[in-house]
């Protein structure tokens, strides 16, 4: 659909949560759909780990389609007929929004220079886009996973910006699993020979077998055990016996490698491992004496957002209780909340898979 | 969607829908598709809160844009602060409870005051149906067998008074209904199908 890619150049040097400020920063978006006169029509998408900016629109190095064609579009649930839907690359990463890939003030790439950034500091790099795009208060910040995280901080540390905060498949802070899986992929990066502290721009090889690895690693976590023993059970891939070898013998080997190398191609290993830190940093709690509902004070009744909050049942990176329990904060603050578990086979990558119920809840919840 | 108001509510619930005053603070527990909620907003400018464990109804009720949350009463209540709300509401649900002493004792924790309403077990066409036939009643309120049936804990009028009065509740207000329409409290436990009592601490 009819996208229009910009890079915005944050005006002003972005406050990090770790004490630093970076300056020059940019962030890279696109945009669907008109922005009304009011600019009261605006919804932020937020992309989760690997996602980017290309929402609904073909990505430019892999030319598959946006991640959330599905349900971003005309007449579908986020209707681009009727909002104006922004979705930026987090700082951090690797689509064009500064990270660690790119340049430091002396010219060479940051690498391992970069900042350590967190959820809330991507959040600050998409609050001063709203604002160089002038609008005050967007009808809505939506997202999955990380992106759930980002409007949960959102509707956090700016309460004003957001009239419905829609947050999917996510949670308030990560758990000990959650960091554990994120370790290993770290690790693996970390091991492999063409990494070099950091520092493989320009090299002739970066650490794509520890990329692939992180990948494949993390993958498992976004589909239930279910699917897996659907989709693949324990059937060979292109052969009739196993080959008493380390080839990959099943489907799902073969299925987890290519996910892996298809990774490589589109994601820089320093931005996941810059990434993955800022989602194991993340416990919107953490600032409130570790009680969440204070993180929410400003959303007592009558005042700021609304809220929404979806998981699904087979999720088991981001559970039923992980939402349940902001849900419970949010009643204690007395901000007005729904919350619905939906069924669905595709554990925590349901929210981008075809689930009909998500697309009613996700229209009912935008459009009310 | 239909104009404010207009929607045919159950008779317990339009009841409630004209007794809860505007603008007051509602707790909605097992509001099922949001009914009376959408009537409350509509009529009454009130930003009602629901809980409802079926998720299919709490999509329904998210696509009107009620705020609901699906989750158990008998877990879920524990979670709102003390007074919360002015008004709970417990449709036709305190049957269905693991506890219904407790779960009486929460809905006033939360809410100011409360609307209950239940079916009556002493309705004189259970007691013809037990007695004649010595079985479980089914009935066109009540329709479901009793091994299936999510009403684990039936009662009667008078044993929702005796209950009120063991743990210090007042009973403000009492409506009685039988085939869908209000009767009067003349004989109400032998004759309303079920009830609806406005309570508070």
């Amino acid at each position: 659909m009819n996208a229009s890619s910009q890079i915005f150049r944050l005006p002003h040097p972005l406050p990090l949560d770790g004490g630093q400020a970076l300056e020059g920063a940019t962030i890279a978006y696109e945009t669907y759909g008109e922005l009304a006169a009011d600019k009261a029509n605006a919804i932020l998408v937020c992309h989760a780990l690997t996602g980017d900016q290309y929402l609904a629109s073909p990505h430019p190095v892999t030319g598959k389609p946006g991640w959330w064609e599905r349900m971003v579009g005309p007449g579908k649930p986020i209707d681009t007929d009727r909002y104006h839907v922004i979705c930026a690359n987090v700082i951090g990463s690797c689509m064009g929004s500064t990270g660690p890939a790119s340049a430091a003030p002396d010219g060479k790439p940051w690498a391992m220079r970069f900042p350590v950034i967190t959820v809330r500091d991507m959040v600050r790099g998409l609050v001063a886009l709203l604002d160089g795009l002038g609008i005050e208060r967007l009808h809505a910040v939506v997202g999955g996973s990380m992106g759930g995280m980002q409007t949960l901080s959102l509707a956090a540390n700016f309460p004003e910006r957001a009239a419905r905060v829609l947050a999917i498949a996510t949670t308030a802070r990560h758990s000990a699993q959650n960091i554990a899986f994120h370790e290993v992929g770290r690790q693996a990066i970390m091991a492999d020979p063409n990494w070099r502290d950091g520092d493989y721009y320009g090299e002739d090889r970066a650490p794509d077998a520890g990329l692939a690895v992180a990948r494949m690693a993390a993958h498992i976590t976004y589909l239930s055990e279910a699917g897996l023993t659907e989709k693949f059970g324990r059937r060979l891939q292109d052969r009739d016996a196993k080959s008493f070898g380390f080839d990959a013998d099943f489907q799902i080997e073969s299925y987890l490698r290519y996910q892996g190398s298809g990774f490589t191609r589109r994601f820089d290993a320093n931005s996941y491992l810059y990434i993955t830190r800022a989602m194991d940093y993340f416990d919107i709690a953490e600032a409130h004496g570790g009680t969440l509902a204070e993180a929410f004070a400003g959303h007592a009744m009558g005042k700021g957002a609304r809220f929404c909050l979806v998981s699904f049942d087979t999720d088991w990176l981001y559970p039923t209780a992980e939402s349940r329990h902001v849900v419970h904060a949010l009643n204690a603050a007395g901000a007005p909340v729904s919350f619905v578990e939906l069924s669905a086979p595709f554990g925590h990558d349901s929210f981008l898979l075809d689930v009909p119920a998500l697309d009613r809840v996700v229209k009912g919840f935008l459009d009310g | 969607m239909a104009e404010p108001g207009s929607e045919a509510l159950r008779p317990d619930l339009a009841v409630i829908a004209r007794q809860v005053p505007a603008g007051v603070r509602v707790l909605d527990i097992g509001c099922g598709d949001g009914a009376l909620m959408a009537v409350l907003r509509d009529t009454k400018q009130i930003d009602a809160r629901g809980i409802e464990i079926d998720g299919a109804l709490v999509e329904r009720c998210v696509a009107r844009s009620l705020s609901v949350v699906q989750g158990d009463a008998d877990r879920d209540l524990a979670f709102y602060p003390d007074g919360a709300f002015d008004v709970a509401i417990l449709s036709q649900t305190l049957q269905t409870a693991a506890r219904p002493d407790r779960m009486l004792a929460e809905l006033l924790r939360v809410g100011r005051r409360a609307f209950v309403s239940f079916p009556n077990f002493a309705y004189w066409r259970m007691r013809w149906a037990l007695l004649s036939r010595g079985r479980m009643p089914v009935t066109r309120h009540l329709p479901v067998t009793w091994y299936e049936t999510e009403n684990i804990h039936h009662m009667t009028v008078r044993d929702f008074e005796e209950l009120a009065r063991d743990l210090g509740i007042e009973l403000e207000n009492r409506w009685f209904f039988t085939r869908e329409r209000e009767i009067g409290p003349a004989g109400a436990n032998w004759r309303a199908e079920y009830a609806l009592f406005e309570v508070r601490r």
